[in-house]
């Protein structure tokens, strides 16, 4: 096992959080696209409707969300995502391949 | 309108475009040529576009039409595995390539020790699940047929079409399948890359996207009069709000995930024909973008189409209905084609990879078993390989269109798509645990698939046939022969859950439990543990493991099996770098473990892992696991150990080191004290004879009257005294010269005898009561080379001890010389007490003197001695056997031997 560091200079250390962020994408972009779980859905099935559930929520029913903030908000996330993979991949593009201690293994 | 005939024209233009690209791909890359453009990660990316089937060109406007934006879970699922490449995908390519998988069967395979059975189920699955997908494509490419033939057809959203729709179906089935052989199967190593393929793909993936945004473009801004007229038409819709279930939304975006990393074509584009790491990189980014395109008209195109077409016009096609409707001839024959684009290469692809797996896993066991021994056989096997991958490409498309006949093209698109994504997602666990668990066994794979896939079947496959179809009506209300908790769409009772996501959790979850329970229980066998290790640390070390003891392999035998399936020209050279590499001249390398390694694993790219292994293992025997791999499984606990014991030994070190300073520290801390008792000793030394002295001076001086007698006496003391003091600073200069190694020796010649006269007629000169001397003269007749004068100071030192300190009547000394080792011994050994025991080890030191001595020695005789014999080369010490005291002074070897030099140059001379 080759001896580790523990500090890095500023340039590898900047590389390394990139390699985070690249990491942490995923995740980012699951828990914004999850988000859509929270929105109100009007009740698709009358019998449902008229169970014991709606009998408490339904006068207070909140709006729905209209088709095209949905659609503002699921596309633009995506193309955040997209464009943050994209500057990611811009910034670790040499580093990834030539730099095999940039495992997730590898010092902090 | 466009005229049937017009549009088969054109579909067969671009499809003879198609292969002339295919064509001219595969010559380039023969020849070496383009390979930036081949190995490009945008080739790469466009091929991974593959995932867009027509069931996205067609089914996802239909989709949205029916859902809503449920169908954008389909694309946020695989996006999100792209953008996270670095978690799974990375692993998975790098396995891929430093293991030469060439399909997720071998993946799976592989990992789980080579089990051809595990091969075989996991083709058998994927045929299963993909074929409904295939006919999809059949079915979506009619469909658009018939509705440029006859327009209303879409609206009836029946299946007349004016044409024989079986027999055009037939046609385009055979179309594919000319060119997947072709292209496909035109070289034999599935990691050689179909180039053509993968530029046919690409440039289809080019043209469904340019289709779909035309389209697109043309329904916002040339029919919805622009984005904010086409957002408010979209509120006003019937799917103007938001209205997807939270359970479907989550459980179809990780279901369509789970389909990216387990799509048999999914797994050809991505990890097969992937060539580089860089290229993911690329992807990571670029393939959500070009999902992100494809879905983006795809609610714009829905609502115009739901508002402008008539009632019960099947929105699976609006793609294609709306431009045709406002009489956009070309870009409705640009929808066209791109749909078509979408449903070939998914054909051709998915065919491709299932073929690869049918041949490898089903067919070659199958036909090596029917010809026991066939490895060794004659005859050329790439021929059969081939045959086989061509009769299963054959087979696989015929099952597609089979299935489209039966089923006669019914279901909505969407429905279809889910049901195939569900089948394949089972692989799920089994690829994940083996690339991330070590403990993950064969068994338990096993289990995990045949339970989700049964579940699938059950919960997902038959009802999706409808009432009364694949499962009767009793089966659905009461469950599977009568109990209740086994009715396919509420299992274990659990009621009201989406039939989707119903069959999605209970599939996959009881596929995971039973995958990882069984995993716990059951223990792997050395090969899967070797594979484990190898997958699951593919990231850390790429090497290989061993697998073969091939000491009994002949590399003829090898030859022989490899040229018929790698074909003469490639195995020969295969061998013949493989014997450059072991340093040997001939084309037969040695057949070393690693060697049999490289070979098998040549063989997997060609006929997969578990086939290669069995060939290679029908030639090598049946040991394919040595001590030296069970070694390697324990290469983890070894690195570890490694670690642990370098970090033992650097302690060990620094123990060491503190050890080494703590002694350095002591022996100054001694240094120092020597010093103060040397420096304490010599001016007790020196203040003695000066007292003396002083104070003789004194009397002489101050006395007035003292008789001369007196006088003389006196004097007489302070004359001795400073004798006794010049004796000291001479000898104490002595010893500084002596310990600096200052000073020169005076070598010279004498015999032993005469330097042994010499001193004991010093020493005993003006004593008055000398010792007896007795002196075995046998052997001083001695010549020796050295420092004579010395060598006379040590004896004399000795004797006059010996005289000083023996305190017998009659004191004698008896001087024996003799020959000890290779040099010479001279023994002083007097009949007194001897020294005492304690005072032994400190005689040597400086100012030592025997208790009770006079006091006239200032106690460096011994020291000086002791300093002289080591400057010529010998020792003095302390002869405890005798009664007495007794030294031996050793004279070394080079003292005698310069004697007979000299006595040969002095012989000459005389």
């Amino acid at each position: 096992m080759p001896h580790r560091r523990i500090f890095l200079e500023r340039r590898s250390y900047r590389m390394r959080r990139m390699m985070d962020a690249v990491r942490l994408l995923p995740l980012l972009g699951l828990c914004l696209w999850m988000v859509p779980l929270l929105w109100p859905v009007p009740m698709p099935d009358p019998v449902l409707a008229e169970g014991a559930i709606s009998a408490t929520m339904s006068p207070a029913m909140p709006p729905t969300m209209p088709m095209s903030a949905a659609l503002r908000y699921i596309f633009g996330i995506w193309f955040a995502l997209v464009i943050a993979a994209w500057a990611l991949w811009r910034h670790t593009r040499d580093h990834v391949v030539s730099d095999p201690s940039a495992s997730p293994e590898g010092p902090l | 309108m466009v005229a049937l005939n017009e549009l088969v024209l054109v579909c067969l233009t671009y499809v003879a475009g198609l292969f002339a690209v295919a064509f001219l791909a595969e010559r380039a890359a023969l020849r070496g040529q383009g390979g930036w453009l081949l190995r490009s990660p945008i080739v790469y990316t466009l091929s991974l576009s593959i995932y867009c089937t027509a069931w996205t060109f067609y089914g996802a406007v239909g989709y949205a039409a029916r859902s809503g934006l449920e169908y954008l879970t389909i694309y946020l699922g695989p996006s999100l595995v792209m953008i996270g490449w670095w978690w799974i995908l990375r692993r998975l390519v790098r396995i891929g390539r430093s293991q030469r998988v060439t399909s997720i069967a071998d993946l799976i395979s592989s990992r789980y020790g080579k089990s051809n059975l595990l091969a075989i189920v996991v083709t058998v699955m994927a045929v299963i699940g993909v074929t409904p997908y295939i006919a999809l494509q059949l079915q979506s490419v009619i469909l658009s047929l018939a509705i440029f033939a006859a327009p209303e057809t879409g609206v009836s959203g029946g299946n007349h079409a004016p044409f024989n729709s079986g027999q055009a179906a037939f046609w385009v089935a055979s179309g594919l399948a000319v060119f997947t052989v072709l292209f496909g199967t035109r070289n034999l190593n599935v990691n050689e890359r179909h180039h053509g393929v993968v530029i046919a793909v690409a440039v289809e993936a080019v043209v469904k996207l340019v289709a779909l945004i035309a389209v697109g473009i043309f329904v916002v801004w040339g029919l919805a009069g622009g984005v904010s007229d086409t957002l408010l038409r979209i509120d006003a819709s019937a799917i103007g709000e938001w209205q997807v279930q939270g359970s479907r939304w989550a459980a179809l975006t990780f279901l369509s995930a789970a389909a990216l990393l387990c799509l048999p074509r999914m797994f050809q584009v991505m990890v097969v024909e992937n060539n580089d790491d860089r290229h993911l990189q690329t992807a990571s980014w670029a393939f959500p973008l070009y999902l992100m395109l494809m879905s983006l008209f795809v609610v714009p195109i829905a609502v115009v189409g739901l508002d402008l077409l008539p009632e019960g016009s099947n929105p699976d096609l609006f793609v294609l209905s709306l431009p045709l409707s406002q009489g956009q001839n070309g870009l409705a024959m640009l929808s066209f084609l791109g749909g078509f684009s979408s449903a070939t290469s998914m054909v051709i692809v998915a065919t491709l990879a299932l073929s690869t797996m049918v041949s490898n896993h089903i067919v070659m066991p199958i036909w090596l078993n029917l010809r026991r021994g066939g490895a060794t056989q004659s005859g050329d096997v790439r021929s059969v390989v081939i045959l086989a991958r061509r009769l299963s490409i054959l087979f696989i498309i015929g099952l597609g269109f089979s299935y489209y006949r039966l089923t006669g093209g019914s279901g909505a698109l969407a429905a279809i798509g889910t049901i195939s994504f569900g089948g394949v997602a089972q692989f799920l666990p089994a690829l994940l645990g083996g690339l991330f668990w070590r403990g993950a066994t064969r068994m338990g794979a096993l289990c995990g698939l045949g339970i989700g896939f049964s579940l699938w079947i059950f919960t997902m496959l038959l009802p999706s046939f409808g009432m009364d179809g694949a499962l009767s009506r009793d089966t659905f209300e009461q469950g599977l022969i009568g109990l209740a908790w086994l009715r396919p769409q509420a299992l274990f009772g659990v009621d009201g859950l989406d039939p989707t996501v119903h069959a999605v959790v209970w599939s996959l979850s009881l596929n995971a439990l039973a995958f990882f329970v069984v995993s716990l229980f059951t223990f792997p066998e050395p090969i899967e543990r070797l594979q484990g290790a190898q997958f699951v640390n593919v990231l850390d070390h790429a090497g290989p493991a061993r697998g073969w003891t091939a000491s009994v392999a002949g590399s003829e035998d090898l030859m022989i099996m490899a040229q018929r399936i790698l074909g003469a020209d490639e195995a020969q050279s295969f061998f013949r770098n493989e014997a450059m590499g072991q340093g040997r001249g001939g084309n037969l390398p040695e057949p070393t473990p690693a060697f049999v390694q490289a070979l098998e694993r040549e063989l997997a790219g060609a006929v997969g892992a578990a086939t290669a292994h069995a060939m290679v293992g029908q030639i090598v025997g049946g040991t394919s696991v040595s001590v030296q791999d069970l070694l390697a499984v324990a290469d983890e606990s070894a690195q570890m150990l490694e670690y642990s014991s370098q970090l033992e030994a650097k302690s060990r070190e620094l123990s060491d080191t503190a050890e080494e300073l703590r002694r350095a520290n002591e022996k100054l801390t001694q240094l120092s004290l020597q010093k103060d008792s040397f420096l304490s000793q010599i001016s007790h030394e020196l203040r003695t004879p000066m007292t003396s002295i002083r104070s003789f001076s004194e009397i002489l001086r101050d006395a007035a009257k003292l008789s001369e007698a007196d006088k003389t006496r006196y004097a007489s003391i302070i004359h001795s005294e400073t004798i006794r003091l010049t004796r000291l600073l001479d000898d104490l200069l002595d010893l500084s010269v002596l310990e600096n190694g200052q000073g020169n020796l005076h070598m010279g010649q004498g015999s032993l005898q005469d330097v042994l006269d010499r001193a004991v007629t010093t020493a005993l000169t003006g004593t008055a009561n000398p010792l007896a001397v007795t002196r075995t003269g046998v052997q001083e007749d001695i010549i020796i080379h050295t420092d004579l004068d010395r060598l006379v100071q040590v004896f004399i030192n000795l004797i006059t001890n010996a005289q000083k300190y023996c305190r017998a009547d009659h004191p004698a000394l008896s001087i024996l010389v003799g020959r000890r080792g290779k040099g010479v011994t001279v023994d002083f050994v007097d009949n007194g007490q001897g020294v005492a025991t304690d005072a032994q080890s400190v005689i040597f030191e400086k100012f030592y003197r025997a208790t009770g001595a006079e006091g006239d020695g200032a106690g460096l005789g011994l020291a000086i001695c002791r300093e002289i014999m080591l400057r010529l080369g010998g020792e003095i010490i302390y002869l405890t056997a005798y009664d007495g005291a007794a030294f031996r002074v050793f004279l070394p070897q080079d003292v005698l031997r310069a004697q007979y030099r000299e006595t040969s140059v002095e012989d000459a001379a005389v």
